[in-house]
């Protein structure tokens, strides 16, 4: 075969091929936008009136737990679910009615779905088949496919011939090749081992960033999602909870339930008491007080939650605390370490305080041999600062 | 909508042809033999009187109504001869089912009991012989069971038995024939079953006290009472109107409803008579295939 | 020491090799008398082939013989096809109206006794006042057989993973592309176990062709039904033998077939 431009398309396939060109400004007109979908299965809402746009060139991730909707927005998006309400529009042209197999997107599925009765060549081949593409036109996409996937020399293998990662590269090489607007992956690196996992989340990233391709992954894997997607929807019972990149997803959680559903976290509740010189003092509920800085929309309700992630708190030895920036007030809780789990690279330390209340501490082991570690019984101060809170609305 | 609904489309029109072929040659049968028994006897060629004409239209159908004349059933209802073939169906069919019962659990759990790479091998071992010729394994055990068979010589050579025993011709023949032929019906469904149960749950049982007699009948056999249905449908039903068995295997004393439909029709050539039986038979059968027909619905279809 | 409760004991093997005994002996007794050279079951006269000889040359067998093999290749390829095409309509059809009594009509076959189905078939031909023979045995036969062949498919059609006709119509497939390009080469082993299933239940009734097949139209198991009547006949065991031949031919054909397409595929892979 010999090695000719990607670009030598039949005309059919030409009004598939996406544009090559890096992650586009924001303002530009989205490529996909979902406009009050709904979707009941039964008396099931799966997914519940929702609106979302995405851009050309992105990788966007659909997070959240299983039953959420995610997959069914995924699979409203691919044509296999027809929305009760609502519309689907890719570069402004409602697919809503349109059917899976005319519809210019494709989709990875979960378990794979390769036609065990046809070998790697003719899988990857078989939607260029049925676009009516020439033989020779198919032959030399086929050898820029397996390139792309480095699967040079199994073309001729059956998918049971193939290890867990083989498939996986087939089933992308597979609806990679008719060069779809958007690419959907459902739960794509499910199947495979960690180790694999992690090398193939750069692959995916690294192909996505070369292709220009939109790509919508499904996962209920946040590190998954954090490491590979521009941004980020997080789903809950049919609903977005928060679309966000994935620092804001972290550091900015838009409700209580994102803030517990990704990372871990520590939670305060009470009621605001004043708000005076860009802070906001906290009552809590067991009698403390923790000053936060003002957030960037002012919560209108009481009562509110303070959110910190276990990161964010440090734990000292009782006695002052001497930090660099102290300019600005510090949260001081005083307890006793209860329980110590060690992670390698960092641990987490549990401390019950004074109140009665438990806060969770991750610091970072960073010396071998520590002399001075925290252990259980040990009385400790754990402190963090106003910026290292965010107030949520219960 | 979604795929299944576009799916959904063209498979309907696939249905179209067997549809038609099965309400052309499986319902309507029924009609005309519903119609026919509900006639009177006439010797001619068909022997019988049509009740009515197709041709002649509503009023023919109206007057033919007046016709109608459930003598046939009420033969069926006086004359000993059916009611104590209905009897002797029903009587074989259950003893016939207990003993097939009897026997293949056993193998069934033997069977779910071998390594992986052995199950397959016994499975097809069980299936074989259900795809060698029927009659010919009856044949198989008349070459056994005549009066100077191996069965005899054998008995007779062991000193167990000092004059040939009659078997031809006697129940027990009957029985052997009848559980021959449907053992492979009943070991199946029980098979599926019982190999299907995780065997983590027997040594639940016995980790937490129970010997494995009653690890057996306080979760094995619960559990596969699912499949003992099955093959206990499986075989009570058609053995209810066997024919070829006991028409060859029993004796000629007392017949099955099957045989007496056959010697109505074939024999007095009595058609409405053979009508009326086969309408009693289907009448006895239809509680049993409604469970068979739900089982089976819900084991190809299930999970819906 | 849980592991214990799971192994075989000699209860279950006892079971095993008694019942194995049980479906093979008689069988494996016909096929040797059936090269016994005297007529009488109790001697050995040593083994011949004169029994075949003699089926050889009775006409009225041969005829039989030839007649039950048209019937059973006809009506298996018919039942077959309309089994096929119901197993569909039953898996992907999903909801319609008439389809339990569609599905209804289809079960109640497999355990009706033969002699209602035989019974119902023929007042159904002499009503319609159709010539008895070759068509109206196939016709019964086809009835009774794709019923077989649609459980046999069904099963297959059931647990395919349905995301495959998603990926085929993802692909650009509509529905009935991907059936023939994907769902259809992963059924068809389902499909030719059908057809031999089908052809074997036709090779082997007795009773529904008795009510329906015409004077001068016998089937092999009617000749052999009227025979066995009438006693033991040596020229039976060797025709049976022949037939168990035949079907124990078909078996293995098709168990090589499917292994010579599983290893095909194996020589295919470079490694």
């Amino acid at each position: 075969m010999t090695e000719r431009s990607p670009d030598i398309d039949t005309p059919k396939i030409d009004a598939v091929a996406a544009p090559a060109k890096p992650v586009p400004p924001a303002e530009e007109i989205p490529l996909l936008r979902i406009q009050g979908v709904s979707k009941t299965f039964g008396s099931f809402p799966a997914v519940d009136r929702l609106s979302l746009d995405i851009r050309a060139g992105e990788f966007f991730a659909l997070l959240g737990p299983s039953g959420c909707g995610k997959t069914t927005l995924l699979r409203m998006l691919a044509g296999f679910e027809t929305p009760d309400e609502g519309r689907i529009l890719l570069g402004g042209r409602d697919i809503a009615p349109v059917l899976p197999h005319e519809r210019p997107v494709n989709m990875m599925f979960q378990n794979y779905a390769l036609f065990p009765h046809l070998s790697v060549r003719d899988n990857i081949a078989f939607g260029l088949k049925r676009a009516g593409m020439a033989r020779a036109a198919i032959d030399t996409r086929l050898a820029e496919m397996v390139a792309l996937v480095k699967l040079e020399g199994m073309e001729k293998r059956k998918p049971d011939q193939l290890s867990g990662g083989q498939r996986q590269r087939v089933a992308l090489a597979r609806s990679l090749a008719r060069r779809p607007k958007v690419l959907l992956l459902d739960e794509p690196l499910a199947a495979l081992d960690k180790k694999l996992r992690e090398s193939t989340q750069q692959e995916l990233m690294e192909l996505q960033r070369r292709l220009g391709m939109t790509f919508i992954v499904v996962t209920h894997d946040q590190e998954e999602a954090m490491t590979m997607a521009n941004r980020i929807g997080v789903m809950n019972a049919g609903r977005l909870e928060q679309v966000a990149t994935p620092r804001d997803l972290y550091e900015a959680p838009a409700s209580r339930w994102v803030a517990e559903f990704v990372g871990d976290v520590n939670l305060f509740d009470g009621e605001v008491t004043s708000h005076e010189h860009h802070r906001l003092t906290i009552a809590t509920r067991d009698g403390g007080a923790i000053v936060v800085a003002v957030p960037r929309q002012l919560v209108a309700k009481s009562p509110v939650s303070v959110a910190v992630r276990p990161e964010k708190v440090r734990l000292s030895r009782p006695g002052p605390v001497s930090d660099a920036a102290n300019a600005q007030p510090i949260n001081r809780l005083e307890g006793v370490v209860t329980d110590v789990g060690y992670l390698g690279g960092s641990s987490v330390y549990k401390v019950k305080l004074d109140s009665g209340a438990v806060v969770r501490s991750s610091m970072a082991n960073t010396a071998r041999l520590d002399i001075d570690t925290l252990g259980a019984g040990q009385r400790v101060v754990a402190w963090f600062t106003p910026d290292d809170c965010v107030v949520l609305e219960q | 909508m979604s795929t299944r609904r576009i799916f959904a489309q063209p498979a309907r029109y696939a249905a179209i042809a067997p549809y038609l072929w099965m309400v052309l040659f499986f319902l309507v049968p029924f009609g005309f033999v519903l119609k026919i028994s509900l006639s009177q006897t006439a010797i001619a060629q068909p022997p019988y009187v049509p009740v009515f004409d197709f041709a002649e239209g509503w009023a023919a159908i109206n007057a033919a109504f007046a016709q109608l004349s459930m003598d046939n059933f009420r033969l069926l209802v006086s004359d000993n001869l059916y009611l104590s073939s209905y009897l002797r169906s029903l009587i074989v069919a259950v003893a016939s089912t207990l003993i097939l019962l009897l026997i293949g659990y056993p193998i069934a759990y033997g069977m779910a009991r071998l390594p992986q790479r052995w199950q397959a091998i016994a499975m097809m071992l069980v299936i074989v012989p259900f795809w060698t010729s029927f009659l010919i394994r009856i044949y198989a055990w008349i070459n056994i069971l005549q009066h100077d068979g191996l069965l005899n010589t054998v008995l007779l050579a062991l000193h167990l038995v000092s004059a040939p025993v009659v078997w031809l011709s006697t129940d027990t023949a009957m029985y052997i024939g009848i559980v021959y032929s449907y053992l492979p019906f009943m070991i199946l469904p029980l098979y599926a079953t019982l190999s299907k149960m995780d065997p983590a749950l027997l040594e639940a049982a016995s980790d937490l006290g129970a010997s494995p007699q009653q690890a057996f009948w306080l979760v094995t056999f619960p559990l596969s009472l699912p499949g003992v249905g099955a093959g206990a449908l499986l075989c009570f039903i058609p053995i209810v109107g066997e024919f070829v068995i006991p028409d060859l295997l029993a004796g000629s004393g007392s017949m099955m409803i099957g045989q007496t439909l056959w010697l109505e029709f074939f024999t007095n050539k009595d058609w409405p008579v053979a009508a009326a039986a086969a309408v009693a038979l289907l009448v006895l059968l239809v509680l049993p295939l409604l469970l068979y027909d739900r089982l089976q619905r819900r084991t190809l279809e299930g999970g819906r | 020491m849980a592991r214990k409760v799971n192994r075989l004991s000699p209860f279950n093997v006892t079971a095993l090799a008694l019942g194995v005994a049980f479906l093979y002996l008689p069988i494996m007794i016909l096929v040797i008398y059936s090269f016994n050279a005297s007529r009488l079951v109790t001697v050995w006269g040593g083994w011949s082939l004169r029994w075949y000889q003699e089926f050889f040359n009775d006409r009225a067998m041969l005829d039989a013989a030839w007649m039950s093999l048209r019937v059973a290749a006809v009506s298996a390829t018919i039942a077959t096809l309309l089994g096929t095409l119901a197993a569909v309509g039953l898996v992907r059809g999903e909801r319609f109206r008439g389809r339990s009594l569609f599905s209804g009509m289809l079960y109640a076959p497999l355990v009706m006794p033969e002699v209602i189905s035989g019974l119902s078939l023929l007042l159904l031909f002499v009503a319609l006042n159709a010539e008895r023979g070759f068509w109206t045995v196939t016709i019964a036969h086809t009835t009774l057989t794709m019923c077989f062949v649609t459980v046999v498919v069904q099963s297959r059609l059931a647990s395919l993973d349905r995301s495959l006709e998603e990926a085929a119509m993802d692909l650009g497939c509509d529905p009935v592309q991907a059936f023939l390009s994907v769902t259809l080469p992963l059924i068809i082993p389902a499909i030719a176990a059908g057809w031999m299933l089908a052809f074997t239940l036709s090779l082997d009734d007795v009773v529904i062709a008795s009510f329906t097949t015409g004077p001068g139209s016998a089937t092999l198991p009617i000749r052999i039904y009227s025979e066995v009547r009438l006693g033991v006949k040596p020229e039976i065991n060797a025709i049976c033998t022949m037939v168990i031949a035949l079907i124990a031919v078909v078996i293995v054909i098709a168990s090589l077939a499917s292994k010579l397409s599983s290893a095909k595929a194996e020589s295919a892979a470079p490694l």
